[in-house]
């Protein structure tokens, strides 16, 4: 069934993210940052470039082998959200006709090129989101981003959903099982059911919800969420950032393909 | 000591829809008790629990746990005194790991982090699950997940420990931890439960309560064993004095 597969998938992410290997290992501020760095770096190139980005497929590359993750797994998951990057790009070879580069004798226009770049932005900024949450737990980034002075009630609010989706999706796929196994053929899977069930989970979660608040009272709650402090950066975590950050410079900074490409010409 | 007495006096309460659920409630727990509460589903066990700590208010009548009354007011100081250990342990962990699950009540409590660590530390390893600390409650299984919810309670140190069907959904080992477990807290103990047989083993003393009255209290052995008395309450005698079970 397609809604327990689902399910799983996102059980299977969380388990990754639970792993222990050198960039398992690295502080969470160090990661968060790092991709955030990376992001930034890759979406400031302007809008023909395709050459300069290429090297920045070395990160997620160095990630998934160092950080033991499944390639086609991630890269299942960036294909499905590739449909927005399609849309945002698909016009640009329409409008934008004149040509600008020679592809062995066969003119490219630069709506191709732009294109092409847009893909390869989207599919490097997704990798290395998707990359942070399958090798840092989910507690760990908001903890990062907590201290990083990220407001306290979007991380509140951001752990009680990584810590109630489960047990939410676990009850509309009881539902939803329900309902399957007494349903026979068509009958019972129309919309009316379907709408049902979304109320019924709804006024659930509010029950829920009122539990969960007597819970939490009845341990002194007042207001404010604490947490004890850990993680603390070590010498690893600032050879990380410093490496990225001089990577992330020179790849910026100089066309390392087109300089190669140059090399390689005059040689032969 | 006493500070860890349960005093009900005349305890009525009325849900706002109307439904009496208690109507007329006394009893008095003394330091070091443990009390189960039998009845039928619907019978008020639950409201019964919800009040010992203040999280529902009586209608009327009194309710004291040690020298404090129950008012609006002293509310917060008996949440201290009183830890209750929810039915389902997925709304009593609600933080993203079993260790900051634990660290919420401690913190609350306004601890120093050496303290508080010192407690989660000491509270997890009553329960031996140590090493669970790190993982998210999702990971753990039900009998985990069950004992982890007596640690965020224990590392608050009450005085009165209060849980509302703690054996429900258990392999028969992990309920037999538990068992284990209880009979070593030197707690007063509150234990509202259909499981007779748990009951038998972790308690002394046994209330029955039905359509919001208590109709019998006594000792365990006295109540558990008065067959017409657990058949009216829906209940029957517990499994293991039951004879000839086998033919």
């Amino acid at each position: 069934m397609d809604f327990d597969k689902e399910y799983f998938n996102l059980g299977f992410l969380d388990t990754l993210s639970y792993k222990d290997t050198v960039i398992h290992r690295l502080d969470p501020r160090t990661k968060v940052i790092a991709t955030f760095a990376l992001i930034i770096t890759v979406v400031s190139f302007p809008k023909y470039e395709i050459t300069g980005l290429i090297p920045f497929f070395l990160f997620p590359a160095m990630i998934f082998s160092l950080g033991d993750i499944p390639v086609w797994f991630i890269l299942k998951k960036v294909m499905v959200v590739s449909v927005f990057a399609v849309f945002i790009g698909i016009f640009n070879p329409l409008f934008d006709t004149h040509v600008r580069l020679d592809l062995f004798g066969i003119p490219v226009s630069g709506g191709w090129v732009s294109f092409f770049s847009i893909l390869m932005k989207f599919f490097l900024t997704m990798c290395s989101a998707l990359l942070l949450i399958s090798t840092t737990s989910f507690p760990g980034i908001c903890h990062a981003l907590q201290k990083l002075r990220i407001p306290e009630i979007f991380i509140s609010q951001l752990l009680f959903l990584y810590r109630y989706i489960f047990v939410l999706v676990e009850e509309t796929l009881r539902m939803v099982r329900a309902r399957d196994l007494r349903s026979f053929g068509k009958k019972g899977r129309g919309i009316s059911i379907f709408v049902n069930l979304i109320g019924t989970l709804f006024i659930r979660t509010i029950e829920r919800a009122d539990r969960i608040y007597h819970a939490m009272l009845s341990r002194g709650f007042s207001g404010t969420i604490y947490y004890v402090k850990r993680d603390r950066l070590r010498k690893a975590d600032f050879v990380c950032l410093f490496l990225t950050g001089m990577v992330l410079i020179l790849f910026r900074t100089y066309d390392l393909v087109s300089f190669i490409g140059k090399q390689t010409e005059r040689i032969f | 000591m006493s500070h860890h007495i349960i005093d009900f006096k005349d305890v009525v309460f009325q849900y706002p829809d109307g439904t009496k659920a208690l109507k007329g409630v006394s009893f008095r727990i003394t330091h070091g008790e443990s009390v189960g509460i039998v009845g039928a589903n619907g019978a008020g066990k639950s409201t019964l629990l919800l009040q010992v700590n203040g999280y529902l208010l009586p209608s009327s009548g009194l309710i004291s746990i040690g020298d404090l009354e129950l008012t609006k007011k002293t509310r917060q100081e008996i949440r201290r005194k009183v830890g209750v250990v929810f039915q389902n342990p997925d709304d009593q962990l609600f933080m993203p790991t079993v260790y900051d699950d634990v660290a919420f009540g401690p913190l609350n409590l306004g601890m120093s982090t050496e303290k508080v660590t010192d407690r989660v530390n000491f509270a997890l390893q009553t329960i031996g699950c140590l090493d669970l600390a790190s993982k998210p409650p999702h990971h753990l299984s039900g009998g985990q997940k069950r004992a982890v919810s007596i640690a965020t309670v224990l590392a608050m140190e009450p005085d009165i420990l209060a849980m509302d069907e703690p054996s429900s959904n258990l392999d028969p080992k992990s309920r037999r931890d538990l068992i284990g477990l209880l009979n070593e807290f030197k707690h007063t103990k509150i234990i509202a439960s259909h499981d007779l047989d748990f009951i038998l083993e972790v308690c002394e003393r046994c209330l029955v309560i039905k359509n919001g009255l208590i109709v019998a209290d006594g000792t365990v052995s006295e109540i558990l064993t008065n067959q017409s008395l657990l058949e009216e309450n829906n209940l029957e005698l517990p499994l293991s004095l039951q004879k000839n079970r086998m033919r």
